[in-house]
């Protein structure tokens, strides 16, 4: 599943990096301790956390995540936004908490 | 192949810009993704490290044909109980650092499973040296 194929069922908001929509969706990961995603996360899974900074973005980068969604309507800083522009890896925006966001994606990456 | 990174204490917009280059490098070289990502990760945490803990540091990198050869050198506050500090969950870091999602006693513990040689030194009050060595 692309990412792309994501956002209407899930009802995101895309916020920056629109050219990585592209991108292939392994599974996904939440957390908001950046050294944990940096340790755990796989390439190609979707990363949920309510960190809005620009480290998030380098930590993506690094790891090859498909995308970024940020929890409860949360604003990302214009670096990070900048960043996921430049690394062509989308920030998406959700209105739901963690739990009901990643709830759903669950089930829809399970459904598959 | 040799690469230099300067580090200033507390820019966290710089976090990743070593690691970020050096991920590139080696693909190009064509290093094993597995080994890359081990490499990538052991840096970026040492980068955020220095970013987190020092004042300034400098990255020196050398890479051959069968390993990378990482030394970080930082000007700061030193380690007082190295052994402590490797302890997962244990963190001096400061609570704004906390609060961007860093500083989860996490760091040094990533460092040592994602390297094959991991030695450090530090003086307290002065500096602290990390050097890692992973084979490709």
């Amino acid at each position: 599943m692309k990412v792309s194929e994501i956002i209407d069922q899930l009802g995101l908001k895309v916020i920056a990096g629109e050219k990585g929509l592209d991108r292939e969706i392994s599974g996904a990961y939440v957390s908001d301790l950046l050294s944990d995603v940096m340790g755990n996360a796989r390439e190609g899974q979707i990363w949920i956390t309510l960190q809005v900074h620009q480290n998030v973005m380098a930590i993506a980068s690094l790891k090859d995540l498909a995308a970024v969604i940020l929890v409860k309507d949360l604003e990302a800083n214009a670096n990070t936004i900048q960043h996921s522009n430049e690394e062509q890896i989308p920030i998406l925006s959700s209105s739901l908490s963690t739990f009901d966001i990643a709830g759903k994606l669950h089930a829809l990456l399970a459904d598959k | 192949m040799e690469l230099d990174f300067s580090i200033e204490g507390g820019d966290f917009t710089q976090a990743g810009q070593a690691s970020s280059r050096v991920k590139k490098v080696l693909k190009q070289l064509g290093v094993d993704a597995k080994c890359i990502k081990s490499i990538v990760i052991a840096l970026y945490e040492a980068e955020v490290n220095v970013v987190a803990h020092a004042y300034k540091g400098q990255i020196h990198i050398q890479i051959d044909k069968d390993k990378i050869q990482t030394l970080i050198t930082d000007e700061g506050p030193g380690i007082p109980d190295i052994a402590m500090a490797m302890t997962e969950g244990f963190s001096t870091a400061s609570k704004k650092v906390r609060e961007m999602g860093f500083g989860a006693g996490m760091g040094l513990p990533n460092i040592k499973k994602n390297t094959d040689e991991l030695k450090i030194d530090s003086v307290v009050g002065q500096s602290t040296t990390v050097s890692m060595v992973n084979y490709f």
